[in-house]
C-alpha cells in the first residue's frame, strides 16, 4: 500500500522548513533507515530518514523548496510493483496529529482564584489537651525526642548526615541516638551534600523514611538539585506513582559571627516549591511536635531550625505521642492594633517587640506561621482584617521573601480592611558581613519591629 | 570501539537468544515509529532515542532476577520496554497522553513503574547515580538480595556526583551495579574532547570498585558481563562498575543535526557491528531459527508498535483537572 511520506518536524520548535536535497529518486528502493532528504530549518541543515521500507513512488515537493510545512506530503512510498495512486486518489497517511490547542485558554482555575469563601477563621484549637502536665526542654532535646520516638515506631526511619553518629551531632541534635538505634540507622555520611541528599532521596524511593540532616542549609546548596528536581518533583513527574517521604532537616539563618556563606535563611527559596513542604519552628514543643509530624510525612519535607534556639528552653507537653499538623498557624500573643507575623528566630524579635508596644499601649496580635508551606493565610487575613495593619518579620533577604508573598496575598484578599501599608521586615539586602557591629546592622531586631509598628498605626 | 572478548556462546538456549532478539527488535521499531510520530508533531519537546544501543540493556535485563531494580536518564525508552513496560503506557507518555505511564505529566524523560521496579527517567545528567545507589541502600537497608542497575552515559561520568556515589557506594557495600553506556558522544562532544582519562571504567579503582569493559553491541557479552557483576553484587561485595562500548545511531535527541561526526562512521557501526544483526546471524547460523521465522518475528513486534501508537494517538489528553493534581501524596 502507497504511503505519504511527510515533512517532518525536526525540532520542538519547528513549523515548516527548506527540503534541501533529495538524496533518493523515484524509483530508489529505500530500507528503514536509510537518508531520504537534507532539510533546513532556521537553526541547522538535518538528515531525514526512512522509516518503512519500500519504493520511492513519486516525489512531491523538489529540493530547493522553502517554507515546507510540518506534515506536508513530500514524496511517495510504494511497495515493490506498486503503482503510484492517481491524483486525487488518497494515499494512506497517518492521522494528522490531535489538535494540541484543544485545551487552550481553557486550564483550570487555580484554587486561588474561586469566589472568595466565607470569610477566613483562624483554628485556634489548642496544640495538646487543656491540663496536659509539661516539661521544661531545650529546641534541641525536643527535635532529639522527636526522631528518637519516630525512630522507635518505625524501621523504616532512619538518619543520616555528617557527625550524626560518633560525634553525636555536630550540634549535638542526634546525641545518643547512635548508641540506642546502633550504626545501621545512625549513619555518618563523608562531607558530601550532594552525593548523600542523592541516596537519601534514592532511599525514600526504594521505601524507607530518611531524615538527612545538613551541618547546615548553607551547605545543602550543593544539594539542592536533588532537593528539587529529584525530591519535589517527582511525585508529579510520576503521575502520582513515586512519592518522596523524605526530611532534610539542619539550622538554617544566621548563627553568630560566621559569616557570608554560613548566615543565609533559605524559607523563601524552599517556599517557592511545589512539591515540597517547609517548616521553620520556634519553639520546643512546635519542633518536637512539627518534626514528628514531618517524618510521618509522605512528601518531602524541608525542617530549617536555628542554631541560636537550639539551647532555648520552653514548656514542651508531657505526652507519649504528640504532633502538630502542618498548616496550622499559632497565636502567641492576641492583640487589637497591629498584626505581627513572623516564624522561626523572627519570632523572638516579633514577640519582645509586641512586650515593649503593650507597654505603650499598643496592642499587638503575634502570630508563628510555624509552616511556610503549607501556609495559614486564614489565620493571617482573620487577623488582619480584625487589627487593620500588618507588619512581617524574617532573617532572609528582602528581595523576593517570604513576607512579600504575605503581602500579595493580603493585597489580594483583604485589601479594603488595611489601614497603612503593610511593612515587610528582614534581612539587609548585603551578605552577612563578619564585624560585630556590621553582623548586628544586618539583622533584623527588635526595635525595628518596634518602629514598624509605630508607623503603621501612626503612633 | 575495543572488543575485547568473544561472546560466550555457550550458556545461552535457541529460546533465550530468540528472545533478545525479540526484545531488541521491539525497542529498535518502537524507537523509530516514536521517530515518526515526532516528525508529525504527535511527540513534543525532547525526544532522546536509543537506537544501536538495544544489547546494553537487553543483555542486561537477562542476568536481572525479580525484584531488582533499574533507573536511567533521560535516553529511558529502551530500559523501560526492556524490563516489561507496557510499549502502549511508554508511547502515550511520549505523546502526552492520559494512557501514559505518568498520565501525560512526565514525558519522554520521566516515567516510572513501581510494579516494574524502573525508577524513572530523569533529566539531569547524573542526577540518576547518587538515586540508584539510595534504592541500593533501601534494600541493603531491607536485608534483601536485591541489586539495582544504575545506568548513566560517558557525559553524566564526568559529573562530580557520579564520584560521590562511587564513594559512599564501596564504603557501604552497596549493591548496585553501575552501568557505563559508553556510546561514545555526550551530545556532541567525543569522549577524546571530555576527558584525558583512556577508560572510564577504570575511575572506580580510586575507590576500590572493580569493573570491566563490555562489548555493549554483543548482547551475550553484555549478559555474561552483566551475571559477574549482579552476582558480585548479591555476594555482599559491593558495588560493580560496567563500562558498555556502544554506539547511537540516531542524534543526542531529535533535534540534533549529528554533524560532530562523519555519516560513514555511523554507517560502518551500523553495517559492521549492529547488535541486532550479530544475533540474527547467530540464530540463522545455528539454525536456531529460518528467515520465515525471523519475518514472522518482526511482524509481530510491528504489529505490537503499531498497536502502541494506535494507542498513544487515541488516549486522550489529560483531564483539565489533572494540573492540579498529585503535587503532594
Amino acid at each position: 500500500m502507497a504511503t505519504e511520506v511527510l515533512m517532518p518536524a525536526l525540532s520542538p520548535t519547528m513549523e515548516e522548513g527548506t527540503l534541501a536535497k533529495w538524496l533518493v529518486k523515484e524509483g530508489d528502493t529505500v530500507a528503514s533507515g536509510d537518508i531520504l532528504a537534507e532539510i533546513e530549518t532556521d537553526k541547522a541543515t538535518m538528515e531525514f530518514e526512512a522509516v518503512d521500507e519500500g519504493v520511492i513512488g513519486k516525489i512531491l515537493i523538489e529540493a530547493g523548496t522553502e517554507g515546507v510545512k510540518v506534515n506536508t506530503p513530500i514524496a511517495v512510498l510504494v511497495a515493490e510493483g506498486e503503482e503510484v495512486p492517481a491524483e486525487g486518489a488518497k494515499a494512506e497517511t497517518a492521522p494528522a496529529p490531535a489538535a494540541l490547542n484543544d485545551s487552550e485558554g481553557k486550564v483550570a482555575a487555580p484554587a486561588s482564584a474561586a469566589p472568595a469563601p466565607a470569610a477566613p477563621k483562624a483554628d485556634t484549637s489548642p496544640d495538646w489537651p487543656e491540663g496536659t502536665t509539661m516539661k521544661t526542654q531545650t529546641v534541641r532535646e525536643a527535635l532529639r525526642d522527636a526522631m528518637a520516638e519516630e525512630m522507635r515506631s518505625s524501621d523504616e526511619v532512619f538518619v543520616m548526615g555528617e557527625e550524626v553518629a560518633e560525634y553525636q551531632g555536630a550540634y549535638k541534635i542526634t546525641q545518643g541516638l547512635l548508641d540506642e538505634f546502633g550504626a545501621r540507622r545512625v549513619i555518618d555520611t563523608p562531607i558530601t551534600e550532594h552525593g548523600f541528599a542523592g541516596i537519601g532521596v534514592g532511599a525514600a524511593f526504594g521505601g524507607l523514611r530518611p531524615i538527612v540532616e545538613f551541618m547546615t542549609f548553607n551547605f545543602a546548596m550543593q544539594a539542592i538539585d536533588h532537593i528539587i528536581n529529584s525530591a519535589a518533583k517527582t511525585l508529579y513527574m510520576s503521575g502520582g506513582q513515586m512519592g518522596c517521604p523524605i526530611v532534610f532537616r539542619g539550622p538554617n539563618g544566621a548563627a553568630a559571627r560566621v559569616g557570608a556563606q554560613h548566615s543565609q535563611c533559605y524559607a523563601a527559596w524552599y517556599a517557592q516549591i511545589p512539591g515540597l513542604k517547609v517548616v521553620m519552628p520556634y519553639s520546643a514543643a512546635d519542633a518536637k511536635g512539627l518534626l514528628k509530624t514531618a517524618i510521618r510525612d509522605p512528601n518531602p519535607v524541608i525542617f530549617l531550625e536555628n542554631e541560636i534556639l537550639y539551647g532555648r528552653s520552653f514548656e514542651v507537653p508531657a505526652l507519649d505521642d504528640f504532633t502538630i499538623p502542618f498548616g496550622k498557624a499559632k497565636i502567641w500573643r492576641e492583640g487589637s492594633d497591629v498584626t505581627i507575623v513572623s516564624f522561626g528566630i523572627g519570632m523572638t524579635y516579633a514577640l519582645e517587640a509586641a512586650e515593649r508596644l503593650a507597654k505603650d499601649g499598643i496592642s499587638a496580635e503575634v502570630i508563628d506561621l510555624r509552616t511556610i508551606r503549607p501556609m495559614d493565610t486564614d489565620a493571617i487575613l482573620a487577623s488582619v482584617m480584625k487589627t487593620n495593619r500588618l507588619i512581617t518579620v524574617e532573617e532572609g533577604f528582602p528581595q523576593g521573601s517570604v513576607g512579600n508573598y504575605i503581602t500579595s496575598v493580603v493585597m489580594e484578599q483583604a485589601f479594603d480592611y488595611l489601614d497603612a501599608p503593610v511593612i515587610n521586615l528582614a534581612g539587609k539586602d548585603v551578605p552577612m558581613p563578619y564585624a560585630a557591629n556590621l553582623e548586628k546592622l544586618a539583622l533584623v531586631t527588635t526595635d525595628e519591629v518596634v518602629e514598624a509598628a509605630r508607623k503603621v498605626t501612626y503612633r | 570501539m575495543a572488543v575485547k572478548k568473544p561472546a560466550a556462546k555457550s550458556n545461552v538456549s535457541a529460546e533465550e537468544l530468540l528472545g533478545y532478539y525479540r526484545d531488541m527488535l521491539l525497542i529498535r521499531r518502537f524507537e523509530e515509529k516514536a521517530g515518526q510520530l515526532y516528525g508529525m508533531g504527535l511527540i513534543g519537546g525532547f525526544c532522546h532515542l536509543y537506537i544501536g544501543q538495544e544489547a546494553v540493556v537487553v543483555g542486561l535485563e537477562a542476568a536481572a532476577k525479580d525484584g531488582d531494580k533499574r533507573i536511567t536518564s533521560y535516553r529511558d525508552h529502551g530500559h523501560m520496554l526492556a524490563c516489561g513496560m507496557d510499549p502502549k503506557g511508554v508511547m502515550a507518555e511520549l505523546t502526552g497522553r492520559e494512557g501514559g505511564y505518568s498520565k501525560g505529566k512526565g514525558g519522554s524523560m520521566h516515567m516510572f513503574s513501581k510494579e516494574k521496579h524502573f525508577y524513572g527517567g530523569h533529566g539531569i545528567v547524573g542526577a540518576q547515580v547518587p538515586l540508584g545507589a539510595g534504592l541500593a541502600f533501601s534494600d541493603k537497608y531491607k536485608g534483601n538480595d536485591n541489586v539495582t542497575f544504575t545506568y548513566f552515559g560517558d557525559g553524566a561520568a564526568n559529573q562530580g556526583q557520579v564520584y560521590e556515589t562511587y564513594n559512599m557506594a564501596m564504603l557501604w557495600d552497596l549493591p548496585v551495579v553501575f552501568v557505563i553506556e559508553n556510546n561514545k558522544y555526550a551530545m556532541g562532544t567525543s569522549v577524546q574532547r571530555a576527558t584525558r582519562s583512556p577508560s572510564l571504567w577504570e575511575r572506580g579503582a580510586a575507590y576500590g570498585i572493580k569493573g570491566e569493559e563490555v562489548d555493549g553491541m554483543d548482547v551475550l557479552a553484555v549478559k555474561a558481563a552483566g551475571e559477574k557483576a549482579v552476582a558480585h553484587c548479591r555476594a555482599g561485595k559491593g558495588p560493580y562498575i560496567l563500562e558498555v562500548m556502544t554506539y547511537r545511531y540516531r542524534g543526542h535527541s531529535m533535534s540534533d543535526p549529528a554533524k560532530y561526526r562523519t555519516r560513514d562512521e555511523v554507517q560502518k557501526m551500523r553495517s559492521e557491528r549492529d547488535a541486532i544483526e550479530h544475533v540474527r546471524e547467530l540464530l540463522l547460523q545455528g539454525k536456531h531459527a529460518s528467515e520465515d521465522d525471523l519475518k514472522n518475528i518482526d511482524k509481530e513486534i510491528k504489529a505490537v508498535v503499531n498497536e502502541a501508537a494506535d494507542f498513544s494517538k487515541e488516549s486522550p489528553e489529560p483531564a483539565l483537572e489533572e494540573l492540579w493534581t498529585d503535587i503532594y501524596a
